[in-house]
């Protein structure tokens, strides 16, 4: 079995009008054994940006905790919050520093850019970009993800609207797959607020 | 193979492991303790390859006195836990350890916690964990008939199912378990489950 399938995750971001939402799956697994149904994916790292990490948890979560630290530097010597452009090349950086060590991780990094517009873009395992305009998708269930976000996906949706789709994107995606699941974890952010709703898919 | 699993209930936490020390088809001892009382309030139950347990653990619970030492107050359990994913991660790379732990503990302000942190260093607080073979056995037992705020009664009742389970369901069943629980009391060895003692002699 690949290492980045060992924990099983299912990540997507979506562009909405002046919106954006970034969603996971809740599942941590070891291999076939489910070990939560409440594992934590997307982290935030200011009000106006959430990176998700998927593939193994380990190195996500040191990935995470290497990521705050320097944005908190940052803040520091700069006295403002890093934008999504800048943070991810940072993400691109620190991981192609392991160029033949790798983390085994895929981010998805979603935020809001210069007058609150939406950036998303996901890289692989190495730091190899990929900015697009519609939606990203990263983890185990990602081929699943492309497939129902391409179908479902319009653009310059509302937020509420926005809210609907990766919702139905996500959960029709991980219930095809054995790795992912066990609800979903959805942040919708506009430039006045931002809102975190768990929802409930098949259990299994 | 060893099993470790633990759960929390109203103001304690448990965790229960087996207590053979086996190497290939030979048992050394069936009364091998492999939870390690860390502090006062903190109970450290691993499994895994024998040398790396000990040496482990015990690193962790000299570390743990050491904060108290120079700090004059002791870390809390979520710290602690931090603090051995930390060492698992920076090991993982270079030479990692391989063990399984289940950390239990009691903090005054925040009640009782359990931490599932894996060889490859993945943390997570649950309210039910379990490592091993026995795993199998222990968590879908725990799944049936665990309930958040239980009593001390009932969580050893439901222990011992899951004990009885591994004890039958499993070919290289471990015959004796230590369970060892944490409240505000402080952390101390509960019950031995015995089936075979050290130094019996059984008639033909």
């Amino acid at each position: 079995m690949s290492i980045f399938e060992y924990n099983g995750s299912a990540l997507v971001a979506m562009v909405g009008k002046n919106c954006f939402a970034i969603a996971s799956d809740r599942r941590l697994g070891v291999q076939l054994q489910t070990v939560a149904t409440d594992f934590q994916r997307i982290y935030k790292i200011h009000d106006k940006l959430f990176i998700g990490l998927s593939g193994l948890a380990t190195d996500s979560q040191t990935l995470y905790q290497r990521l705050v630290f320097r944005h908190k530097l940052y803040q520091l010597r700069e006295e403002r919050d890093m934008k999504p452009e800048t943070f991810a090349s940072l993400v691109s950086a620190i991981l192609y520093e392991k160029r033949f060590g790798p983390y085994f991780c895929q981010p998805v990094i979603a935020g809001l850019g210069d007058e609150d517009k939406p950036f998303i873009c996901t890289m692989d395992s190495i730091g190899a970009k990929e900015l697009a305009k519609d939606f990203v998708v990263a983890g185990t269930a990602s081929e699943s993800l492309y497939g129902a976000c391409e179908s479902m996906f319009k653009p310059d949706m509302e937020a509420e609207e926005l809210f609907e789709t990766i919702s139905q994107a996500l959960l029709s995606s991980v219930d095809r797959d054995c790795l992912s699941g066990w609800g979903g974890h959805v942040y919708l952010v506009t430039p006045t607020e931002v809102t975190e709703k768990i929802l409930k898919g098949r259990m299994d | 193979m060893e099993s470790v699993f633990g759960l929390v209930g109203k103001d304690f936490a448990i965790v229960v492991a087996d207590s053979s020390a086996v190497h290939s088809i030979l048992v050394h001892k069936t009364n091998e303790d492999k939870i390690m009382v860390l502090d006062s309030h903190k109970l450290m139950g691993a499994s895994g390859e024998t040398g790396d347990r000990a040496q482990f653990t015990e690193y962790i619970q000299k570390n743990v006195a050491l904060y108290q030492f120079r700090n004059g107050i002791p870390l809390t359990t979520s710290a602690t836990a931090n603090f051995t994913r930390g060492e698992l991660a920076t090991a993982l790379r270079k030479n990692p350890y391989m063990v399984n732990i289940i950390l239990a503990g009691y903090d005054k302000e925040t009640g009782p916690s359990l931490y599932y942190i894996d060889y490859i260093a993945s943390l997570h607080k649950l309210d039910k964990a379990a490592f091993g073979y026995g795993s199998y056995f222990a968590l879908s037992m725990m799944d049936r008939h665990f309930r958040k705020d239980m009593t001390v009664e009932e969580a050893i009742e439901l222990v011992d199912k899951c004990i009885v389970e591994i004890r039958s369901r499993l070919v290289v069943a471990p015959p004796n378990f230590v369970i060892k629980i944490v409240d505000k009391d402080g952390a101390r060895e509960y019950a031995w489950r015995q089936s075979i003692k050290d130094g019996q002699v059984l008639a033909a």
